[in-house]
Order: C-alpha cells, then sequence, then structure tokens
C-alpha cells in the first residue's frame, strides 16, 4: 500500500509574534515586521534594517541547560517543536520514538554564536592565531549545524533517523520534501520536521551587503522589501523557525488526527548556472514544478494558490515569474501568487518551512495571505500577486517554490484533507 | 527496486590523493597524521592532524575559482573529478536533469570563512569577499559541483556531524533508486584553520599527544580522544541496469542497505542508536548478522564511545565475532568525510580481498571483546560489508556494502 506523509502538527517562531496563531495573524492581515535592527549595532552596514524574532526561550519551555549550550538557531527550532507536536497530540514515546525521525534544514546554522566567539577569540579580528584558551565549552556543537537536529531530537523524544538538511535557501522546502521521503520508504511513520535560521548577525548581514542583494530602504524599515514592486531594491534578513510534525497519512487517521494537508508532491533541481545568479527563465525551476506536480499526480491547472520565494530581489521575482509561467502556462495568469518575505523577511533556510506552514493554515483558513508593500506593479512581474489585502478562496492544491544559492531550486505541492480523506 | 552500484571512487585523504594512492597507503598502514603544518600550533592544545599533502593537480586548478572556494571545495572538486573519470562518465554526453549532486559537509571551508571574519572584525564589512555569501556554507561543495560538471537533477546535502557522509550516501541511493542515472555522492570536510582547530579542541575528544603514533588509537585502553583530519571521498552511483547497459568499467559494489538512528545517549553502555541503525541497514539489504564478513567501525577513540561500539558490535554479532577495521585511524576523523572514505575503502577492501589494519598493540591493550584487525592486513573474501558512522550528539548511522 502507498505510504503517504500528511501535516498533523505546526510550530512556528517568526518576526512579529511567538507562535502559529500570531503568526498566522500577521501574515493574513498584512502587517510586516520589518524593523531596524536591534540584535546587534548595524549602524555603518549597507541595510540596516531585518525581521528579528522577539521570543523568550525559558519562558517557552526550555531549560537554562537548553538555552546554555545551544545557539539561537536551536532555541528557535526547539520551541517550534514543543509547539508542532504539541499541536499535533501526539506522545513520543515508546515504539512510536524509535519511528520518529527528525529532519531540519538550515541554511547558516549556529553562525551567530561562532561569530561572536570569534570575535573574543582573535581580539575583535586582530588575531589570525586566535586563543584557544577562551573556547567556551559548547562551542564546537554551536558550530556545528548538526547540533540543531540533535536538540530537537533532544527536545521530542525522537529515536528515528535525524539530520540537517542543508541547501541554502532551498533548505526549509528541501527538509520537508526529505522528511515526507522517509515516511513513504517507510523509514520513519513520524518526522519532526522544518527548518531554522538565526542569521540577523554582522556576518551574514555582510554576505548580503557586499553582494548588494539587500534593501537599502533603511529610512523606512516597514516598507523596506516590496515583493513583484516596481521600486523593490532587495531582501530584508529575517530569522525564525517552523516545525511540523509530519506522519503518516494511515497512522494519523487511525489515532483521529487533525490533518492540515498531505506533502503530496516535491522536486529539486540545480540551475548549474552560477552560485548566486538565476538565469531570467527560471527553465530549472519550472522543471522542479513540473516534477512535483507530476508526484502528487495533479494537473498544473488545478494549482489554487502558489506561495512565491518572492525575496524582493530584482532578478529573483522575474526569474520565479518566469518558471510559473513555464510551468502553468495561461492558468498562471489566474492563480493567485504572493509572497510573504515583505512581512517576515528572508531567513534563509527557515523560511520555505515557514512558507509551508503558511501555505498549510492558508488552506486550514480558506485565505491567500497577501503580498505586502506591493503598490506599483512591475511591468516585468504581470501575475496575481494578492497585492495588500487577503483573499478569500477555497485551496484544495497549493505549490510553494524556493531558489538558493548554488543554484538549488525547489518545488512542493500540498494537497488538501478533502483529498486526503 | 533497483539495486544501487558504485561504479566510480575519488578519495582526497591525509595519507593519499586520488583512489589507488590512498588504499597503497592503506595497505602498507601509512598515516596521514602529522604535525599540523598550516600555523604555528605553539599555543593550541592541539599538535597532529590529518592534513591532505598538496598534489600536482591543485597547480592546475580553474584560476577562476581559486578567490572564490575554499581548499576544502578544491577538493571536493578534485574526489569528484576522480571519481566521474573513474567511472568513465562524460557529464557532457548525459542529460542535465539525470545527474545530482549530494556531497556532506558540516562547513563550507572555515579557513575561506576565518580569512572574511578577520576582514570584517578587523577591517569593516566593505572589505570582505563577495564570494563569502556562498564560499564557506555547507552546500557549498555540492553546488559548485552540480555547475562545474552541468548536473541540474536532484542534489542536497544532509549534515549529521561524521554520521552525514552516510546519511549523504542514503540520501543519493534514493535518488537512483527513483530514477536519476548518476549520482555524485559522499562528503568532504575539515577545519584545519586556527579558529577550527580551537572549536574541536573545545570538546575534549580530540587527543593532545605530539607522538603521531599515538595520536588515534580507537579501541585501545589507554586511548586518549581522536585525531583531527581533513578530506573524504565522492563515490559515483548508478542503477545496476545502467551501469551494465553502458559497460562502466568498473563495479566495486552494491549500497545494499541503508540505516539511521539517534541516540540520546551515545556513550552510555548498550550503543542503542549503533545497534537500531545496524539492523535496520541490514533488513534494508535482506541479510542477517550472519553474513557480514567485515565491520567498518565509527572508532571514535575516546574510551566511552569506543566501549559502547564494542558492546553494540557484542549485541550484533556476538564477541569476536566479526573482523573489526579502523582505517580512520591513519587519517583522524573527517567530520562528513569519514562515512564515505570508509565506504571507498571498504569497497577496495571488498576488491582485494583484504581488510586493512591499524598499527599493531602491545598484548591486552584493546578490548578484548573486539577482533580489531592490528599489525598487518588481513586476507579474507569479503561478501558483505557494514560500514558504521557516528556523528556528535547522537546520530548513528550505518551502510551495507555487498560485493559486485
Amino acid at each position: 500500500m502507498t505510504r503517504r506523509a500528511v501535516i498533523t502538527g505546526i510550530g512556528v517562531t517568526a518576526p512579529g509574534g511567538v507562535g502559529r496563531e500570531p503568526f498566522w495573524e500577521l501574515i493574513s492581515s498584512g502587517t510586516t515586521a520589518t524593523r531596524e535592527i536591534t540584535r546587534f549595532d548595524a549602524s555603518g552596514h549597507r541595510c540596516r534594517v531585518a525581521a528579528e524574532c522577539d521570543f523568550d526561550p525559558l519562558a517557552l519551555g526550555l531549560t537554562r541547560q537548553q538555552v546554555r549550550r545551544t545557539d539561537r538557531v536551536s532555541q528557535l527550532a526547539m520551541v517550534s517543536a514543543l509547539e508542532a507536536v504539541l499541536d499535533s497530540g501526539l506522545e513520543i514515546d515508546g515504539r512510536l520514538a524509535e519511528r520518529t525521525g527528525v529532519a531540519i534544514g538550515s541554511a547558516v546554522g549556529g553562525t551567530t554564536t561562532m561569530e561572536s566567539e570569534y570575535a573574543v577569540l582573535s581580539n575583535s579580528g586582530a588575531d589570525w592565531l586566535v586563543d584557544p584558551a577562551f573556547a567556551v565549552p559548547h562551542l564546537y556543537d554551536y558550530f556545528l549545524p548538526s547540533s540543531i537536529a540533535a536538540e530537537v531530537a533532544l527536545t521530542t523524544g525522537a529515536l528515528g533517523p535525524a539530520s540537517v538538511v542543508s541547501t541554502g535557501c532551498t533548505s526549509g522546502i528541501d527538509s520537508v520534501g526529505y522528511a515526507a521521503e522517509l515516511i513513504r520508504d517507510g523509514d520513519a511513520d513520524v518526522v519532526i520536521t522544518g527548518a531554522t535560521d538565526a542569521p540577523i548577525s554582522p556576518i551574514t548581514l555582510t554576505c548580503f551587503d557586499v553582494i548588494k542583494a539587500t534593501s537599502t530602504r533603511n529610512d523606512d524599515p516597514a516598507t523596506a522589501c516590496r515583493p513583484f514592486d516596481r521600486t523593490r531594491n532587495g531582501l530584508i534578513l529575517g530569522e525564525g523557525a517552523a516545525v511540523l510534525v509530519l506522519e503518516e497519512y494511515e497512522h494519523a487517521r487511525r489515532r483521529g488526527a487533525r490533518i492540515y494537508a498531505e506533502v503530496a508532491g516535491y522536486a529539486s533541481r540545480c540551475n548549474a548556472f552560477h552560485m548566486t545568479g538565476l538565469k531570467p527563465d527560471g527553465r530549472e525551476m519550472a522543471d522542479a514544478i513540473d516534477a512535483a506536480l507530476v508526484e502528487a499526480r495533479v494537473a498544473p491547472d488545478a494549482v489554487d494558490y502558489v506561495n512565491a520565494h518572492g525575496s524582493g530581489t530584482k532578478q529573483n521575482d522575474v526569474h520565479e515569474t518566469a518558471a510559473v509561467k513555464r510551468s502553468l502556462g495561461e492558468h498562471a495568469y489566474r492563480t493567485p501568487m504572493s509572497g510573504i518575505k515583505a512581512m517576515v523577511g528572508h531567513s534563509l533556510g527557515a523560511i520555505g518551512s515557514i512558507e509551508i506552514a503558511a501555505c498549510a493554515l492558508a488552506m486550514q483558513h480558506g485565505l491567500v495571505p497577501p503580498t505586502a508593500n506591493l503598490h506599483e506593479p512591475d511591468p516585468a512581474c504581470d501575475l496575481d500577486y494578492v497585492p495588500l489585502v487577503a483573499r478569500e478562496r477555497r485551496l484544495d492544491t497549493v505549490l510553494t517554490v524556493g531558489s538558493g544559492f548554488g543554484g538549488f531550486q525547489s518545488a512542493m505541492v500540498l494537497t488538501g484533507t478533502g483529498r486526503a480523506a | 527496486m533497483s539495486e544501487v552500484v558504485v561504479t566510480g571512487i575519488g578519495v582526497a585523504a591525509p595519507n593519499g590523493v586520488g583512489a589507488e594512492e590512498y588504499w597503497k597507503a592503506v595497505v602498507a598502514g601509512e598515516s596521514g597524521i602529522r604535525p599540523i603544518s598550516r600555523f604555528d600550533t605553539a599555543r593550541y592544545p592541539i599538535k597532529l592532524a590529518g592534513e591532505v599533502p598538496e598534489f600536482d593537480a591543485e597547480q592546475d586548478f580553474t584560476r577562476r575559482l581559486m578567490p572564490q572556494t575554499d581548499r576544502l571545495t578544491r577538493l571536493a572538486l578534485f574526489a569528484a573529478e576522480f571519481a566521474l573519470e573513474d567511472a568513465e562518465i562524460v557529464p557532457e554526453e548525459l542529460p542535465s536533469y539525470s545527474m545530482g549532486v549530494a556531497v556532506s559537509s558540516s562547513t563550507g571551508g572555515l579557513e575561506f570563512g576565518q580569512r572574511e571574519l578577520q576582514a570584517l572584525w578587523g577591517t569593516g564589512w566593505e572589505s570582505v569577499s563577495a564570494y563569502m555569501s556562498f564560499a564557506w556554507y555547507y552546500a557549498v561543495h555540492t553546488g559548485q559541483i552540480s555547475i562545474r560538471y552541468g548536473m541540474q537533477g536532484p542534489s542536497g546535502v544532509v549534515v549529521s556531524e561524521q554520521a552525514g557522509g552516510l546519511d549523504a550516501l542514503g540520501y543519493a541511493r534514493r535518488r537512483v533508486r527513483k530514477g536519476t542515472a548518476v549520482m555524485t555522492a559522499g562528503g568532504l570536510d575539515g577545519l584545519i584553520c586556527p579558529y577550527g582547530v580551537a572549536i574541536q579542541s573545545s570538546t575534549g575528544e580530540v587527543g593532545t599527544g605530539t607522538d603521531p603514533e599515538r595520536a588515534y588509537l580507537p579501541f585501545h585502553l589507554d586511548s586518549a580522544g581522536h585525531a583531527i583530519g581533513e578530506g573524504g571521498a565522492v563515490l559515483v552511483l548508478e542503477s545496476r541496469e545502467d551501469a551494465e547497459r553502458r559497460g562502466a568499467p568498473r563495479l566495486y559494489g552494491t549500497l545494499a542497505g541503508y540505516g539511521a538512528a539517534f541516540d540520546p545517549d551515545p556513550a552510555g553502555p548498550g550503543g542503542d542508536g549503533l545497534v537500531r541503525a545496524a539492523r535496520q541497514a541490514l533488513a534494508d539489504a535482506g541479510r542477517s548478522a550472519q553474513d557480514v564478513d567485515v565491520v567498518f567501525a565509527d572508532a571514535a577513540g575516546t574510551s566511552a564511545l569506543d566501549r559502547a561500539e564494542a558492546d553494540a558490535l557484542c549485541t550484533l554479532f556476538g564477541e569476536r565475532g566479526v573482523p573489526v577495521a579502523a582505517p580512520k585511524a591513519l587519517t583522524g576523523r573527517l567530520l562528513s568525510g569519514g562515512g564515505p572514505l570508509d565506504v571507498a575503502t571498504a569497497l577496495l577492501a571488498i576488491r582485494d580481498g583484504l581488510v586493512p589494519a591499524v598499527a599493531a598493540a602491545p598484548p591486552g591493550r584493546v578490548d578484548p571483546r573486539i577482533d580489531l584487525v592490528a599489525g598487518a592486513p588481513r586476507s579474507l573474501e569479503i561478501g558483505t560489508a557494514l560500514v558504521l558512522a557516528r556523528g556528535r550528539g547522537g546520530f548513528a548511522s550505518a551502510l551495507v556494502l555487498t560485493g559486485p
């Protein structure tokens, strides 16, 4: 019998409000959480705006020891995992624990602590031969991206296959795709999956500043990121995590679980073109979309909503508009396609999973979240981007796409519970 | 489900670059662990490492890519090149979507990263390289290999520290089984720069001695930690039908089974994670423990982790129930590179009917429950090999290999 993977729990820690419900309120109301950076002194940087999370890991259930030994990137994932498991109603113990895996995406892992500790060991960059005597005991764990998956496994009690999936900014789609595969292939019955990133640090901001990918609209933080708008001038970094409980369909049905959606199709491709550049034709992303639709056994014209990557850079928004047209044909013009990055920022590897959570919640509410800050349509982006105001619509089939450094292009198709039942 | 075979091996290891050079060194028991040459270690507790020696082909490396790559990524590109040449695959002749990449790493290149961190903190953000945005992140090897060879198919990076390399091969095996014709997969890793060595010194699990011959003594009762190293291996994976149809020059063996588990107490008694991962991998391969002719152990080199692995091996095979190889004692632990290098070693061991040895130990100094192959390689016809790996924090993975 064919095994299928369904979402039965959602936890989100995103800018503008901690938890699944505040996240949905924010993105369905078109409110932006981008603001002047407070996590470090960004004065002098090209971009001084980001979407930051205000969260207290202790108040959200982590212990002091857990907080001490982990970077913020793990903490975001751990509190989101607790929310997701609670939402699913699962008790992860006994035999089920061995059948529960973990697959968490992250683009830059524990970079924040890695950098702050570097600053100490190197005397603020003065010494090449950094002083190991100042290395804190958990430095290696902060450094290792895989610590995130280990901490999520420890937090939830999962004993099955665990790993971090890292493919830059498509990590959050690829991790859920990998998790769905673990369920379909029979490696696990439940996978705690999703993605996390906490990149609001000098080095990561610099990475995007030096290639001029960031917006310079520092005087107006709330409208700094403008996906698909003629005046868009770059992305705004964000941080956060979304964790999903992915469960084998029969397992979920037997226990009467609430099913948000089925992860019905997924595919990834590489453009094999440039580490950061995109070809305007969107050919490889289109191939990923086509393959994901085939796996989901969904016709292109059945897609009710496209959740866009919509990073707000000149090249990205044109690239994915071309890709969606290539895959959906004329139907692309009739399909609402919105992006949430103007509201919650681009949290690199995390955002793909945050967007999957947004899609699942949109399906639950029958409401397409809007693209915020879209006032002046760009003639080069001529699809229906649902500007400013959410739109009611029954959503049975939803497509989400992502694009990342390294040339990675990923697409995922979610289908509704009507079909799954 | 189609059988997934290995048709090409590319190695960049501390004791040999290129599969045959490496294998020669392993059979001869030559270690690549030496005093760190890359910087002055006077103030560092760690003095030794397995550094990949410079080799001639590096001089001819594409000039254009030099400023945008850490040496680790260049080693990954070389390992991929060696593997594709070994498999006699010409990527330009194949449909681009039929080839994918999965090369694991816990760092894209920390030496590059440290240099740019120094530029940022010492000088200012404007002096940071425009390549920093991708030159040091975990997916960089995979992205660069895909670009160099025009491989546009499904690609991904699975990271679980030392277990990650086996997980990447497990991921690549799924891709081949679901229709991707050629996967270029493995792991290249290492942290041998001042900050990287400082980071690794924080665990207390790395030996601090100065004698290379005593730097990494897995399963020894007086073992005092592991040696660090850099490098790894890249393999070419195909379905058996595809490989036979195109007349692949070499079939090294089959990735017959894969399993993974999380162990919340990896240093505790029992080695439960390894036992579960190995059982899954054997079941996946349709084999039993009796079929296993040799185990390539994780061989952590710290007493608690070694004891846990010995417990696991006893549970699976009984005391001294199977020959155990630990060739990583000759390279140091290579993080994500370690698992794929062990797989490469196991495939060459299958080919030549020879289990590589670690240095001989004085009598009574090795855990008596383990039949550790030491002193001289052991001639053995190998039908089935089990490769084990553990990643820091509780990851455990296992891969079952069978002969061609």
